[in-house]
């Protein structure tokens, strides 16, 4: 089965992940984009930054694609995600995958972000609109204040 | 004895204020021993001790994992990717 991994530091072209998927025996292609969003708990964004351990992530991503095509009856997987400077709105993370039936793409889509998410040694830094800067790391305890939770994370 | 390098990301590599931590450890050493040096060695990483993985060769790994001085070994923080 087909994989194709990226992770890059230019924009995210969805249609290109997109097409890279496709496939003549396939009933169902779908595509997720993560976008970067405006407000965590009240708080407001001005941008990102994402930075990676490249090569385990490659290798935690190419994983993620080898188990999704053990589950399930995928005919290609895609996963791009973007690193670096990322404004509010921007794409950044892209997942496409192709099957015969709609009910295994949906499925399958939602484990391979849903995992990556918990995963892949990629971190996010908000920088807030008031100029600080925080990293994200969902439950970690640190002496100034309480644990993270997940719905402090950004899709 | 044999040295090894630990590579530091995110909220640990701006505690610690650098990218590597170099660590001596004693032949047959595990990941166990190592988080314990490692914090020894440096304080500022302790608030987040409860919370770290480690890999080894991109890998990650357990407490009981065998070092030996030709391996990579990186602390990582939970992740935020996505």
């Amino acid at each position: 089965m087909l994989a194709l991994i990226q992770l890059i530091e230019s924009p995210i072209d969805p249609a290109a992940v997109l097409e890279s998927v496709a496939a003549g025996e396939a009933g169902a292609v779908l595509l997720f984009v993560g976008t970067t969003r405006r407000h965590t708990l009240g708080r407001k964004t001005a941008s990102l930054d994402y930075t990676t351990y490249r090569p385990m992530a490659v290798k935690e991503i190419e994983k993620l694609a080898s188990q999704a095509a053990e589950q399930w009856p995928l005919l290609a997987i895609a996963i791009t995600h973007r690193l670096g400077h990322l404004e509010v709105g921007e794409a950044s993370v892209a997942i496409a995958v192709s099957a015969p039936h709609r009910g295994e793409a949906f499925t399958a889509g939602q484990w391979l972000i849903d995992t990556l998410k918990e995963q892949v040694p990629i971190w996010k830094k908000e920088n807030w609109v008031d100029g600080q800067s925080d990293w994200v790391h969902p439950g970690l305890t640190t002496p100034n204040g309480p644990p993270q939770t997940g719905s402090e994370r950004v899709e | 004895m044999f040295e090894i390098s630990i590579q530091l990301f995110a909220v640990a590599r701006d505690l610690a204020g650098c990218k590597t931590v170099t660590l001596t450890l004693p032949e047959g050493a595990t990941v166990a021993m190592l988080r314990e040096k490692l914090y020894a060695q440096v304080p500022a990483l302790v608030p987040l001790a409860e919370s770290m993985q480690i890999a080894v060769d991109q890998e990650y790994a357990i407490d009981e994992t065998l070092l030996t001085a030709a391996q990579e070994v990186a602390l990582i923080p939970p992740v935020s990717g996505g």
